[in-house]
């Protein structure tokens, strides 16, 4: 019965077959692998702002020194939608999505940092 | 009253159309039947006539079949133009686009079995593509996306297993194509 079921398999489809394991597995170990982030940590002015899960899309102002920094929430992504400080850089660096991912204002004094369910490695914590 | 009789002409083609749509639209019924553990997850039964009208037919034939299971089985189970029929709809059709280039690999190499794979895995695209632009705009589906692959690949390959061997198992009974493969 097995060897009857192999024969209609050309040397193609095996190869064929192989792509899509590793195609399967790289997907589940991409998506499941629990990088992904699940809450913002905002701080102001070095103390926690607020924490946020990404589950649900919002807008959040922070005031800083300098002005108020709109942080965007949507689609388990966060970024700095508009900020008050002169270079914009924590506004370029646009959607943060990994855990461990951090965007900084430093004129502002504002910051934007993803956390997943297990702290990864970075020289900020360490 | 006199009865007025509409006549359509139909060729030999649109009758050997209809009759494989039907046994794709029985392989339909059937797999309804079977319990499923996440919506999404089916075997896709019918997609065996698709494979088999392909190597024997062409992709043109195999176009018209698939199409008109969707759009018959819709009828049949009350979800013409709900959600339920653009994921049909939309995963047939990119099954179909990727069949169409599928069908040029060499017929030494690849059989049915790889046919049936990538199809699997575009008819899957397509649903999702569906679900995230239109039902579920939320990145949280991707969690999802590793199940529907894996039940694709293990599909795939069921599906394409059984065509093959209807095929063998057909061309050893008869060398030309017969008309009626059920």
């Amino acid at each position: 019965m097995h060897t009857e079921a192999l024969q209609h398999i050309r040397p193609g489809d095996w190869l064929t077959l192989l792509l899509g394991s590793i195609f399967v597995v790289l997907l589940t170990l991409k998506l499941w692998g629990g990088d992904l982030a699940d809450k913002a940590i905002i701080r102001s002015g070095g103390k926690i702002f607020r924490e946020v899960p990404l589950s649900r899309n919002q807008q959040i102002e922070v005031p800083g020194p300098l002005g108020v920094s709109v942080i965007s929430i949507q689609n388990r992504k966060a970024r700095i939608a508009s900020d008050p400080s002169p270079r914009q850089y924590c506004v370029r660096q646009g959607w943060l999505q990994q855990s461990g991912e951090i965007a900084l204002c430093l004129p502002n004094q504002v910051s934007v940092e993803l956390t997943g369910s297990k702290k990864k490695y970075d020289t900020l914590n360490y | 009253m006199t009865p007025s009789i509409i006549k359509l002409d139909t060729t030999a083609e649109d009758h050997h159309i209809a009759r494989m749509a039907a046994v794709a639209l029985g392989l339909t019924v059937l797999e309804n039947a079977i319990p499923s553990p996440l919506p999404g997850v089916k075997p896709g039964l019918a997609n065996i006539v698709t494979l088999i009208v392909l190597a024997r037919y062409g992709w043109r034939v195999a176009a018209w079949v698939s199409l008109l299971r969707v759009l018959a089985g819709s009828l049949l189970f009350g979800n013409f133009l709900s959600p339920g029929f653009f994921l049909s709809l939309s995963g047939a059709m990119l099954s179909l686009l990727m069949l169409a280039f599928a069908q040029h690999l060499p017929k030494r190499w690849f059989g049915p079995v790889s046919h049936s794979i990538y199809a699997a895995f575009a008819h899957i695209s397509g649903q999702m593509l569906v679900v995230y632009l239109w039902l579920i705009p939320h990145a949280g589906i991707a969690y999802l996306i590793p199940i529907f692959a894996t039940a694709a690949l293990l599909f795939g390959t069921v599906n394409g297993l059984i065509a093959a061997r209807f095929m063998d198992n057909a061309n050893a009974l008869n060398s030309k194509p017969i008309e009626n493969p059920i």
